[in-house]
C-alpha cells in the first residue's frame, strides 16, 4: 500500500461533528419513508384510481342486474367480484412498481445508501403497500356491499361484512406477491408479465390438461386454487363449496415464500 | 476517513477493481481520477456497500458501510444525478431519504436552500436539467450533515457558475474537517479543487499523493530553448551538444526546441561550451492534465483513433502512412519517464 504522510500544509482540523443529533434508526423510519414515496408518485393514484373505478362502478352496475332473490344466500358484496377480477391487475401493477421503479430509475442506490439495512426497506415496502392495498380494496368492496344493500333492499341470510375482509385480503396478498416478484426480477415489464401468468395460466391451463389422465390431479388443483376461482368462492354464498379459506391460505403461503425469496436475493446482491 | 485494503471486484473474468488500497483523509479534498471504465464508480459503490467486493474490504470511519449504525449521518453520497424517480417532486424525494435516517424534515428545506433549488422544490424531477439534477443529488448527499462525502462526477452538466459553486462547496466542506472524496475527469477542475489525488487505471492504483507531488513526479517538465534564427546551423549544433550531454531534444514548429532530461543551468552550460547563443531558455511546468495523460498513457480502455474513412478518399501520397503530419504543432508522444523516477507508484502499475 502506498502510504503518504499528510502534507505539512494541510490543515490538521479535527473531524467534523454534526450539530444535528444522531438517532438510532428503526423500522418506523423506513415506514414513514415508504409512505412518503408511495403517495408522492402518480402511478399510485392511477392504479388505485382505476382499481376503485373498476370495482365500484362494475359492482354497482352488476348489483342491479342480479335478481333480488339471489341475495337470499349470497352476500351483498358479491357484485364486487366482477370488478375485482379485473381490478386485481391494478394492485399487481402497483405492487411491482413500488419496488421495480426504484431499480429502473437507479433510485434504489440512493435508498440503500440511506439505509444499508436492506431488509428493513423491503419490509417497510411490503407493510406500507399491503396496508394501502388492503384499505383501498376493503373500501371498494364495502361500497359495493352498501350500495347493493340500499338499492336492492332484499332480505338476505348471508352476512357480507366478512367478505369485505377476506376479499380485500386476497387481492392485497396478490399485490404483495407481485411486489416480491418485482423485487426479485427488478424489471417492471417482466414482473408484471409474470404476474399475468400467475393470474391467468392456472385458470386456463386445466382445460388442456384434462385430456391427459395423468395430469388430471394437477388440473384439479389448478382449477381449485386459481385466482378467479378463489375470488368466486370468497363472494359466493354457497357454504358447501367452501368460503375460500383454503385458497387464501394457499396464496398467503405462496406470498410468504416469495417474500422470503426476495429478502434472500436482495441481501447481498449488487445494485 | 475512508480506508480500502486490497479491494478487488471481478465480474466473471473481467476484473473491474484490482487489489486497490488507499486512504482518504479528513480535512482535505481527495480527487479520484482515472480513465473511463477504470473502476472509479465500482470502487465508490463498494465503499457504499452497494456492491460486495470479491476480495479485500473497505471501511468508513472504521466500519464497513453496511454496519454503520446510521449510515447517512456519517456518509453522504452523490452517485448518479439521474437516479431519482422522475415522477416525485424534489421536496418529497429528499423527505423520503431524510425520513429513512431519522433526519428532521426541516433539514430538507435547509439543503434545498443550500443548493439553490428552493423555488423548484414542488416540481417533479422529470423536468429537471442535468445541472438541477446534480444539485438535487448534492442536496441528498448533504442531508445527513455527514462527516464523509463521496461525489461521483459532481460537476457534470453544471454551468460555469455551478462549477465554481461546487468547487467552493467541496473546499468549505473539507475545511470543516470533513472527508471529501470526489471523482472527476475534468483535470483542470481537479487541479483547482483537490489537495490529494488517488489515480487508478484498469482498476489498479497508479498514484496516491498530493497534487503537487503528482505533477512533479509525472509531468513532462521540459525547457524551451531558442537559438538565434539568423545563424544557420546553430540549432543543429546545440541539438548535437545537448544530445551528447544526455538530453532528449525535439524540434518545435516555430524553430525552438523542446529539451527534456537536463536542468536549465546545465542546458545553459552546454550551450555555452558549444558556443551557441540562446535567445530563449524557459522552463515549462506541466499541468495536472499533462501529468495525468502521461501517467495513464496506454492504460485507457476506450481510445479514439482518427477516422480512417477507408475507401472514401484518394490514395495517400507515398511516404505518408497516416494523417498525423497534417496536424499543426503535433510532436510524437514521448515515452513516459522511467518507472523508477516515479517514487510512489505501485508495482506492476504499467
Amino acid at each position: 500500500m502506498t502510504t503518504q504522510p499528510i502534507p505539512s500544509q494541510a490543515p490538521r482540523t479535527p473531524s467534523y461533528v454534526s450539530p444535528i443529533p444522531i438517532s438510532r434508526t428503526h423500522l418506523g423510519h423506513a415506514l414513514a419513508s415508504e409512505w412518503t414515496k408511495i403517495r408522492s408518485v402518480r402511478s399510485t393514484l392511477w392504479t388505485l384510481g382505476v382499481f376503485l373505478a373498476l370495482v365500484v362502478l362494475l359492482g354497482c352496475m352488476m348489483a342491479g342486474l342480479i335478481g333480488a332473490d339471489t341475495y337470499l344466500n349470497t352476500p351483498y358484496t358479491m357484485p364486487a367480484f366482477f370488478g375485482l377480477l379485473l381490478g386485481q391487475m391494478c394492485l399487481v401493477s402497483l405492487g411491482v412498481l413500488v419496488v421495480s421503479s426504484e431499480y429502473g430509475t437507479g433510485m434504489i442506490r440512493t435508498t440503500f445508501t440511506a439505509s444499508p439495512q436492506r431488509h428493513r426497506v423491503l419490509a417497510a415496502k411490503i407493510l406500507v403497500f399491503f396496508a394501502v392495498a388492503f384499505v383501498t380494496a376493503a373500501v371498494a368492496i364495502a361500497a359495493v356491499g352498501l350500495y347493493a344493500q340500499i338499492t336492492v333492499g332484499a332480505r338476505t341470510n348471508a352476512n357480507w361484512l366478512p367478505t369485505v375482509f377476506t376479499g380485500a385480503l386476497y387481492v392485497s396478498l396478490m399485490g404483495v406477491l407481485a411486489l416480491a416478484v418485482g423485487s426479485m426480477m427488478r424489471h417492471s415489464a417482466g414482473a408484471i408479465t409474470t404476474m399475468l401468468g400467475v393470474l391467468l395460466v392456472p385458470a386456463i391451463l386445466p382445460a388442456f390438461l384434462l385430456f391427459n389422465d395423468g395430469l388430471a390431479d394437477v388440473a384439479q388443483v389448478m382449477s381449485d386454487y386459481n385466482a378467479i376461482n378463489a375470488l368466486s368462492l370468497i363472494f359466493e354464498g354457497d357454504r358447501s363449496t367452501g368460503t375460500g379459506g383454503a385458497q387464501i391460505a394457499f396464496l398467503a403461503t405462496l406470498t410468504v415464500l416469495a417474500c422470503a425469496g426476495a429478502f434472500g436475493v436482495q441481501a447481498n446482491r449488487d445494485v | 476517513m475512508i480506508e480500502a485494503v486490497g479491494l478487488t471486484k471481478r465480474y466473471g473474468d473481467k476484473t473491474a477493481v484490482d487489489d486497490l488500497s488507499f486512504q482518504v483523509r479528513p480535512g482535505m479534498v481527495t480527487g479520484f481520477l482515472g480513465p473511463n471504465g477504470s473502476g472509479k464508480s465500482t470502487t465508490m459503490r463498494m465503499v457504499l456497500g452497494l456492491d460486495t467486493p470479491t476480495a479485500g474490504h473497505v471501511t468508513v470511519n472504521g466500519y464497513p458501510y453496511r454496519r454503520l449504525p446510521n449510515a447517512p449521518r456519517h456518509v453522504g453520497a452523490l452517485l448518479d444525478a439521474k437516479a431519482v424517480h422522475g415522477g416525485r417532486d424534489a421536496y418529497r424525494h429528499l423527505l423520503s431519504i431524510a425520513q429513512l435516517s431519522g433526519i428532521p424534515a426541516h433539514r430538507v428545506d435547509d439543503v434545498l436552500q443550500l443548493v439553490g433549488l428552493s423555488e423548484v422544490a414542488g416540481r417533479r424531477t422529470k423536468g429537471f436539467s442535468l445541472g438541477m439534477g446534480q444539485r438535487l443529488g448534492i442536496a441528498a448527499a448533504l442531508l445527513g450533515d455527514p462527516q464523509v462525502l463521496l461525489f461521483d462526477e459532481p460537476v457534470n452538466g453544471l454551468d460555469p457558475e455551478g462549477i465554481l459553486w461546487v468547487r467552493n462547496l467541496m473546499k468549505s466542506l473539507a475545511a470543516e474537517g470533513r472527508t471529501v472524496f470526489v471523482s472527476s475527469h475534468l483535470m483542470s477542475e481537479m487541479a483547482l479543487t483537490a489537495d490529494h489525488l488517488v489515480v487508478i487505471a484498469r482498476g489498479r492504483l497508479l498514484a496516491d499523493m498530493s497534487v503537487r507531488e503528482f505533477i512533479a513526479a509525472n509531468s513532462a517538465g521540459f525547457a524551451r530553448v531558442r537559438v538565434p534564427d539568423t545563424d544557420e546551423g546553430q540549432r543543429e549544433k546545440l541539438t548535437a551538444a545537448l544530445t551528447a550531454a544526455g538530453a532528449q531534444v525535439l524540434p518545435e514548429q516555430d524553430g525552438a526546441v523542446r529539451v527534456t532530461g537536463l536542468p536549465l543551468p546545465r542546458i545553459s552550460d552546454v550551450a555555452h561550451e558549444a558556443g551557441v547563443r540562446l535567445w530563449e531558455l524557459s522552463p515549462h511546468h506541466a499541468s495536472l492534465e499533462e501529468a495525468y495523460m502521461r501517467l495513464t498513457q496506454g492504460m485507457v480502455d476506450y481510445r479514439s483513433t482518427a477516422d480512417p474513412q477507408i475507401g472514401m478518399r484518394p490514395e495517400p501520397a507515398p511516404g505518408r502512412e497516416d494523417g498525423w503530419d497534417d496536424e499543426p504543432g503535433w510532436s510524437p508522444p514521448q515515452q513516459p519517464v522511467h518507472a523508477s523516477d516515479r517514487p510512489t507508484l505501485t508495482e506492476d502499475a504499467r
